[in-house]
């Protein structure tokens, strides 16, 4: 079975129903509004930085969660993930099939959202040199691809593992919003292993040093290497408990 | 060609399936036949590779069912017309399917003028009726065009029309030379579809026979025979080890414990004329209940029967 056809399929199924289309505009849309707010309430005469106008990323990667998550817990509500696995009994190739897909879809909104938020803030803020010129900038902007493509590696498996809508979207929402920025509360060692947390991580990659972490061990590109890792270990795992659970 | 062999399946301490070993003849209808809760549906799961046995196998072809490259070419499935995501069109829905297994597109607008859903091929499944879901399931497991079809319960929940439009596909289907396995728990819906029965109670096999073998046993079989030389028969039958009782209205003969067969044969050799030979059975669902009464998986305890008021008289 060719990786061509199961993509093909898992295209149709993910665009033969509404709610990724509305999940992967407003994931383009938010970000885009939120850099219009922020340009329209800084100062006139004082240039904004990229890294400020890209802050909205966080708005899209919770939509672009949430896509990628109901793109394998509604299957498992409806059961077409036993039709699914009935067509496919390796089971893995149509999951892989289906992450590669909605990883992808990801990374174009992420794409679209970052060049979009860059090109409002530009117009509307002439005073403000915004551009891709420095390797900090470009990492602001087209770094957010890549992380929304991780995100959704992490979002599909956590819907492999969970199943359920409701738990999976609780889990990928809290998590990133409220555990993760709340570890550093631990005394003595929280700040330490708060960069050793996933999404801080790849916030870290796209804000380098204006990120949350004060003392950073990894180097942007090491953090986002770390992002990718843990989200390929955690669908590794999604995959092995998928094969061996009953359908 | 479906085999199971020790097929067992534990869920915690429950066993669903337990040591079940029959096989599907190619090119016929095979009736799977159990009450409710004696397994049906996880043996076919299992057949499907969806649920994992504790022990045992299933072969589909000679093969495991992972084995099998684009499976759906091979055998087609329906085990529940639930499954279809709500506000996907029928359309889409067999258009993802098909590409899974290399299936060509026009073969869903066939499939779905095959089971007579092309006018409604673009409207969300979630609003179908239960009769349209369940021709969408059949559609399904048409698609890829398999030699072996499983229907899991397909009439359940159908008005008559619906009813007996399944039983003519599938019998159309047999006449195409394909193998249909099809589960049920009503044995009067399978005596006018099935040729072959796979009998479960509790998850173990009860009998594997053909349909007409399985009635006969069931039911305590009388045959009822008209000749004007009723001693001269009811003698030969009686050396037969035949018991013959006498009908008194009509004079007929009641023979227990015999075929029409031997009762034929018997009459011929006697030289006896029979002006009737005719089978009277008890009602297939009480040689039905008879036979799975101690495999019934939910059994109601009887309530107890009013007692009849007297006081007073
Ligand atoms: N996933 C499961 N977890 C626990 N028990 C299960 C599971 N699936 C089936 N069972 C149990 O296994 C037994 C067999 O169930 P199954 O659904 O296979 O029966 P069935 O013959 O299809 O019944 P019906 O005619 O009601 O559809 C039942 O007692 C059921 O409760
Ligand atoms: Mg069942």
């Amino acid at each position: 079975m060719s990786a061509v056809n199961l993509i093909s399929a898992e295209s149709i199924k993910l665009f033969s129903t509404r709610s990724p289309w509305w999940c992967n505009l407003l994931a383009m849309v938010l970000p885009v509004g939120f850099a219009t707010a922020a340009v329209l309430s800084w100062p006139t005469d004082v240039p904004i930085s990229v890294t400020e106008v890209q802050m909205g990323y966080q708005f899209g990667m919770m939509l672009v969660l949430v896509m990628a998550a109901l793109a394998v817990t509604t299957e498992y509500r409806f059961g077409t993930m036993r039709t699914t696995f009935q067509a496919v009994p390796g089971r893995s190739s149509a999951l892989l099939a289906k992450t590669a897909l909605v990883a992808g879809v990801a990374g174009l909104v992420g794409l679209v959202a970052a060049l979009g938020s860059l090109g409002v803030a530009s117009v509307l803020h002439p005073v403000s040199d915004l551009g891709l010129g420095t390797a900090d900038e470009l990492r602001a902007v087209l770094g957010v691809a890549p992380v929304f493509v991780f995100s959704a590696v992490i979002a599909v498996a956590v819907g492999l593992l969970v199943r359920q809508s409701a738990g999976a979207l609780a889990l990928l929402l809290v998590w990133p919003m409220l555990v993760e920025p709340l570890v550093s509360v631990i005394p003595t060692v929280g700040e330490h292993i708060q960069q050793w947390m996933p999404f801080v991580a790849a916030d870290h990659f796209l804000r380098g040093e204006r990120s949350m972490i004060a003392d950073p061990v990894l180097s942007p590109a090491m953090a986002l290497a770390y992002f990718a890792a843990v989200s390929v270990g955690l669908l590794a795992v999604a995959l092995v408990v998928a094969r061996r659970r009953d359908a | 060609m479906i085999e199971a062999r020790g097929l067992t399946r534990r869920y915690g301490n429950k066993v669903a399936v337990d040591d079940l070993s029959f096989s599907v003849r190619p090119g016929r209808v095979t009736g799977f036949l159990g009450p409710n809760g004696a397994g049906k549906s996880t043996t076919m799961r299992m057949i499907l590779g969806l649920d994992r046995p504790t022990s045992g196998t299933v072969r589909v072809n000679g093969q495991a069912y992972h084995e099998l490259d684009q499976p759906l070419r091979r055998i087609g499935a329906l085990l529940d017309a639930k499954w279809v995501h709500p506000n996907r069109s029928a359309r889409a829905h067999l258009r993802w399917l098909a590409r899974t297994n290399r299936l060509p597109d026009r073969r869903v607008d066939e499939v779905l003028e095959a089971v007579g859903l092309a006018a409604v091929a673009n409207r969300p499944a979630g609003g179908f009726s239960l009769g349209m879901s369940q021709r969408l399931g059949i559609a399904t497991a048409l698609l890829g065009d398999p030699e072996i079809l499983m229907f899991d319960e397909p009439v359940n929940g159908l008005d008559p029309e619906g009813i007996r439009w399944i039983r003519g596909f599938m019998r159309d289907l047999a006449a195409q030379g394909r193998t249909v396995f099809v589960s049920s728990h009503l044995l009067s819906e399978m005596a006018q579809t099935a040729e072959d029965l796979v009998v479960i109670g509790r998850g173990k096999l009860i009998s594997q026979c053909t349909t007409a073998e399985f009635i006969d046993n069931a039911s305590e079989s009388l045959v009822r025979v008209r000749t004007p030389q009723a001693e001269e028969l009811r003698a030969a039958l009686a050396r037969a080890d035949a018991e013959v009782r006498v009908e008194v209205e009509t004079g007929a003969l009641l023979v227990s414990g015999v075929t029409t067969q031997l009762v034929g044969e018997v009459a011929a050799a006697g030289g006896v004329v029979l002006h009737e030979l005719a089978v009277e059975r008890a009602s297939l669902e009480q040689a039905f209940m008879r036979l799975t009464d101690d495999a019934v998986e939910y059994q109601t305890t009887a309530l107890p029967a009013p007692e009849l008021v007297t006081a007073g008289r």
